[in-house]
């Protein structure tokens, strides 16, 4: 077994997701299978084979520093879960003691 | 003048470049010829369920705009008029888009995507925006929040994911058009299994401006049509460069048009891949790829059998490497800026509150997804499981250089299976990622791929698809393949594999 219950509940915290008792007994098995699977890419010989993280060759893009008009305000906090004084409004982001 | 010439049931039947002819000639309009699609999708929708959104007084509208602009002599372009389903993975104002999510349920997009700002300004009308597998992430259309599509060939069937909502409604006579996205096989597969032509560009052929990224290394919005002509056309209209999307290629579109037109393929050395094929297909798939195969060597191709040893291993490298790329792609719903926000009770703190959302707002494969990549990310297993995926990576667009030094295209299977009933994967996530097994190396590669009708599988009548894949930019090269099987499947059969298809609504 690769990932025992406790570490998919410490990778969902990683990944702030905040999963149910009845989630993880679910998911923990199921991820176990899927990475059992996945590690086939192990077998490979790879040692001195260059990592590819995008398929085609890319070169940086440059481009004129012109003005372009940015998104009206309202249009973007339209979509905010909660907004205040033209600014999202988000929950508190320190702890208690700070 | 026109309801003489073409009844709705008429106009839902012709193809996009037909429809387009017309409304140009003025023989249809486009607003009858976008009411008969409407009145279609309301017909039949509640079955297939294609649609997530339709976007019925604004596509009238448009298409009578468009009208307007005929009938003033303006000049229009090539599809105008022709009406469109989108995908609901890329942005289109005015529309809400989910991406088949909770978390974006009922999201107002501020932007047009590059892809819907050139349909647009091409003057097709969108008809509105079409399920998926939540966030673009299966193979069946069972993980979208809003519910499955179904298959029109057998609605107790899935029709493939995660664009089967744009599938499902190009084969369903909803729309002669839609567009989709393909990050490891999401338009192919799906136009496998319902009998209809998928195409999937070069990586950095179309903008991905206003997609919204599941893995951004991997993504490719693409045509989803009836015919190899009508992708062709649409394909056109969307590809090219965009200054929005800095991996979009500078560098002129393919003709992909002419490629279709012409169907000539005589002296071009078509490539088996023998890894693709065996056991785990289906004998139908089979029988049908290689009759297919035969059918193009007749045409003149000259057939060759090639080995691309490390495809065995895309499935697992693609299971690292799209789980790694969308844990930070999907980082950014943080129930701060958009979409759902659950538990602000002025006491939980912003980490919580993120942590309560992504709960309530990812199914479960996407939450699956997360934290097999947050995994494969995590120090002390990056080597082991990501840096070892990206250099297998490496190892398959080898096998491509390979190949394409001895061939002009690869042929496959599209799928190793046809469709398969709804609910019979859902538990087993491995079993759904092996439907991706054909696909999944092209877009390792970021070459050019495709599906096309091959025919029905004789064991369950279900549709079987034919894939071509093209060396980089040689995308023209898919719609020669496909328009000369297509035409020599059609005078085969007496017409299109969807004549087959069982009737529905007013058609039945």
């Amino acid at each position: 077994m690769a990932l025992s219950a406790e570490e998919v509940a410490y990778l969902a915290r990683l990944a702030r997701i905040e999963l149910t008792e009845a989630e993880l007994a679910v998911l923990a098995p199921q991820l176990d299978v899927i990475l059992e699977s996945v590690a086939r890419v192990s077998e490979v010989a790879a040692e001195d084979i260059p990592p590819t993280s995008h398929a085609l060759p890319l070169t940086n893009v440059f481009r004129e520093d012109e003005l372009w008009p940015s998104l009206p305000r309202e249009q973007i906090l339209a979509g905010a879960p909660a907004a205040e004084q033209m600014r999202f409004r988000v929950p508190r982001i320190l702890g208690e003691e700070a | 003048m026109s309801l003489q010439h073409a009844s709705a049931a008429e106009i839902i039947r012709l193809t996009a470049v037909d429809l387009a002819g017309k409304i140009k000639s003025r023989e249809l309009n486009a607003v009858e010829v976008t009411k008969a699609h409407l009145d279609r999708i309301a017909e039949i929708d509640g079955e297939i369920h294609a649609f997530l959104y339709v976007d019925g007084e604004r596509a009238l509208a448009s298409a009578a705009a468009i009208d307007a602009k005929i009938s003033a002599g303006e000049e229009v372009g090539p599809l105008a008029g022709v009406p469109l389903a989108l995908k609901d993975i890329l942005t289109y104002t005015g529309a809400p888009t989910t991406c088949g999510s909770k978390i974006l349920e009922s999201w107002l997009p501020p932007y047009d995507a590059t892809v819907t700002r050139r349909l647009l300004d091409h003057d097709l009308v969108i008809l509105g925006k079409t399920n998926l597998d939540e966030f673009a992430m299966g193979s069946s259309t069972e993980n979208s929040a809003y519910g499955p599509t179904r298959n029109p060939w057998d609605i107790e069937r899935i029709p493939g994911g995660s664009g089967g909502g744009s599938a499902a409604a190009v084969a369903a006579y909803q729309a002669p058009l839609a567009i989709g996205t393909d990050t490891g096989g999401s338009i192919r597969q799906p136009a496998a299994v319902t009998g209809t032509v998928g195409v999937k560009p070069t990586y950095g052929g179309s903008s991905r401006y206003g997609l919204v990224a599941l893995a951004s290394s991997l993504d490719q919005p693409g045509p989803c049509a009836r015919t190899v002509l009508d992708a062709a056309l649409l394909h056109e209209v969307i590809a090219g460069h965009d200054p929005c999307d800095s991996t979009s290629i500078d560098r002129p579109v393919p003709d992909v048009v002419a490629a279709a037109r012409s169907a000539d393929i005589s002296g071009m050395k078509i490539g088996v891949v023998t890894e693709l094929g065996g056991e785990g297909y289906a004998p139908g798939v089979e029988q049908r790829f290689h009759e297919a195969v035969e059918l193009l060597a007749s045409l003149g191709a000259e057939i060759i059998e090639v080995s691309c040893p490390h495809f065995v291993y895309a499935l697992p490298a693609y299971y690292l490497i799209l789980p790694a790329e969308c844990s930070s792609n999907l980082a950014k719903f943080d129930a701060m800026r958009y979409g759902l926000r659950v538990g602000d009770d002025g006491v939980a703190s912003a980490e919580q509150v993120m942590a309560m959302t992504r709960e309530a707002g990812f199914g479960a494969e996407v939450k699956r997804r997360i934290i097999i990549g947050t995994y494969a990310l995590s120090s002390g297993y990056y080597e082991a499981y990501y840096g070892q995926a990206q250099k297998v990576r490496t190892l398959i667009s080898r096998d491509f250089d390979k190949a394409f030094s001895q061939v002009d295209v690869l042929v496959s299977p599209s799928t190793p299976i046809t469709a398969f009933k709804i609910g019979e994967k859902v538990d087993d996530p491995l079993a759904m990622y092996m439907n991706d097994l054909c696909t999944i190396p092209s877009n390792l590669a970021g070459n050019a791929s495709a599906s096309f009708p091959a025919g029905l599988a004789p064991e369950d009548g279900l549709p079987v698809g034919l894939q071509v894949m093209a060396p980089p930019l040689a995308d023209d090269r898919l719609y020669r393949v496909g328009a000369a099987l297509e035409a020599a499947l059609e005078s085969a059969w007496g017409g299109p594999l969807l004549d087959s298809l069982p009737e529905r609504g007013a058609l039945r």
